[in-house]
């Protein structure tokens, strides 16, 4: 069976590249934001699929973040890409150790009990000195292969870095995706019992997928936190999550191409709201959320798909 | 000798101060076709699931081709190469009959590479066609599961219990809450698709006329235990088959405070 969506993340990929030498620099910021949010997204879309709601993806998202200013502040370590597999690597063995538990559980006590261990990394970073407390830890200036930017050309580096970790993210969730074991996210849903009896272990793909939300969340932190170039306790806290799910809702859960739409259009309308309605941007965000739930319930992909189906 | 596919030893579960099952002890050989009957409550259900591993035996032991799967997880047990279908038929209620049984035949086949190779494959979707053919519920490829009728559903668990080409396969009241007509289509397709396979058959049942004509063998449950073991024209005319399991079947509808009593 051919795979459109791979021909379309790649054209995408080459419009985006492209755009990164002709857009301001803000737009370039605000792409890179948008992107790692999108990664953490695609995480918790696998989860979605599955029925399982994560509120605490926020945890792995700080995790991320915090590795690689750490990691710059304790080993002088300064390599953007390393920052980055270091960040991923961090956030998926943690995923790991909290999947333990959390594969046990389903629905609101799993939303719940991944909510409780992101507050508890948000606790630890605000009560810790040695992690910058409440001030939270400025990142080192990065370098890629040994190439130093500064101003305008770091932007570039690390949205054109953005981008290709995107890619190669979108990339792989897709042929999970299409797997054995990405198909069986509807059945666990469906039917446990039916996909024990077929001698699969519910438990194990539930873990699994765990992990691979918690290293895109990873990696999600670690592009952010070079973006911004400041890492904070408030990447771990709950409304932080909060957010990651809210744009779920918003995107839909189709298509790997999704998050990534859902995340741009999220941090446009977040960024104009806060530019000409200070006052009551939070209203306009939820404003947003509400029409979406009423009007488009499956989300802003699936307006896409209706109209695939139509044609 | 060949070892037994199936070997059940002293096989007992309580639940507290309540007994499911006492004392069952059955060997099955290969290809043996076993029709197991009883009232409601004597122990059948009880009897799939210790053996498929959704219950824990409290003693006894059962080997499945001489493996020891007494205290194995369904899922160990299912690997080994034992199938089951349900009472009520556990499919994917939202997705396609094709994909449900796509999702059988892919994790049948699907080994460590199962994260990246796609399941959908051409060959996968063909076969799976065949098998749907083969159970007579290719018409339905395209329904969504929910919606399906009663028999198709059935048909379909059964055809994904063995998708992965078990040796055993355990029905739970395959024909259960359909209609007489529809029994014996039911069973003629079943029985014919799975002979086909060379597999051992348990299957659970309430008619008896549908015992006799498609088991070799019968076991009589009542009162959660084995009373009567051999091929039906001897099984079903057993004095205490007869008081117990037989005749409360045939006078349900005359008696049915006596039907009442084990339910």
């Amino acid at each position: 069976m051919p795979d459109r969506t791979l021909g379309v993340l790649a054209a995408v990929f080459v419009a985006a590249a492209i755009g990164g030498f002709l857009l301001p620099q803000w737009a370039l910021f605000l792409s890179t934001v948008a992107i790692a949010k999108a990664l953490v997204v695609l995480g918790l879309m696998i989860l979605w699929r599955t029925g399982l709601v994560s509120f605490g993806q926020a945890l792995y998202y700080g995790v991320g973040g915090y590795a690689a200013g750490l990691a710059g502040r304790w080993l002088g370590l300064s390599d953007a890409i390393l920052l980055l597999l270091l960040g991923g690597a961090v956030a998926a063995v943690i995923a790991w150790a909290v999947g333990l538990l959390l594969a046990r559980y389903r629905e609101i006590f799993f939303a719940m009990l991944s909510l409780a261990f992101s507050m508890l990394l948000y606790g630890l970073l605000v009560n810790t000195e040695a992690l910058g407390s409440t001030d939270g830890v400025n990142i080192t200036q990065p370098s890629f292969l040994g190439y130093a930017p500064g101003g305008g050309a770091l932007v570039r580096s690390v949205y054109l870095l953005t981008i290709v970790t995107g890619l190669i993210a979108a990339w792989l969730v897709q042929i999970f995706l299409r797997s054995t074991i990405g198909q069986l996210a509807s059945p666990i849903r469906d039917n446990e019992i039916r996909v024990e009896y077929l001698g699969v272990s519910v438990r194990s793909v539930i873990h699994l997928e765990v992990v691979i939300a918690g290293a895109l969340a990873g990696f999600g932190g670690v592009l952010t936190a070079l973006a911004v170039g400041h890492i904070d306790p408030e990447m771990a806290y709950w409304t932080t999550s909060g957010g990651f799910v809210f744009v779920t809702i918003l995107a839909g859960t189709g298509s790997v191409i999704a998050p990534f739409l859902g995340a741009l259009l999220f941090e446009l309308v977040q960024s104009f709201a806060m530019t000409y309605t200070p006052d009551i941007w939070q209203l306009m965000l939820g404003a947003a959320l509400l029409l979406t739930i009423l009007f488009v319930p499956g989300g802003l992909w699936s307006l896409f798909e209706r109209r695939r189906v139509g044609a | 000798m060949i070892a037994p596919v199936l070997e059940v030893q002293g096989l007992g579960k309580t639940f507290g101060n309540i007994t499911a099952a006492r004392d069952i002890t059955v060997a099955v050989p290969a290809r043996q076709t076993v029709g197991i009957i009883g009232a409601n409550g004597a122990g059948k259900t009880t009897f799939v699931n210790l053996i498929t591993g959704y219950l824990k035996p409290s003693c006894g032991r059962i080997r499945f081709e001489g493996n020891d799967i007494t205290d194995l997880s369904p899922r160990e047990i299912t690997r080994l190469g034992v199938g089951r279908s349900f009472q009520v038929a556990q499919v994917f209620s939202t997705l396609s009959v094709l994909d449900n049984m796509a999702i059988a035949i892919g994790i049948a086949r699907r080994g460590a590479d199962a994260i990246w190779r796609p399941l959908r494959t051409r060959r996968l979707l063909d076969d799976a066609e065949a098998i749907l053919d083969r159970y007579r519920i290719a018409a339905y490829r395209h329904a969504v599961a929910s919606t399906l009728p009663q028999g198709v559903r059935k048909l379909l668990d059964i055809a994904m219990a063995v998708a992965a080409g078990p040796r055993l396969v355990l029905l739970d009241e395959p024909t259960s809450g359909i209609s007489v007509e529809e029994k014996y289509e039911i069973m003629e397709v079943v029985i014919g698709a799975l002979a086909a396979t060379g597999l051992t058959v348990l299957f659970v049942e309430h008619d008896m006329e549908i015992v006799e004509r498609y088991s070799e063998r019968v076991l009589a449950f009542y009162d959660c235990t084995v009373i009567a073991d051999g091929p039906p024209a001897e099984a079903l005319h057993d004095q205490k088959v007869k008081r117990f399991v037989v005749g409360e079947t045939l006078h349900r509808s005359a008696r049915p405070a006596a039907a009442q009593v084990r339910a």
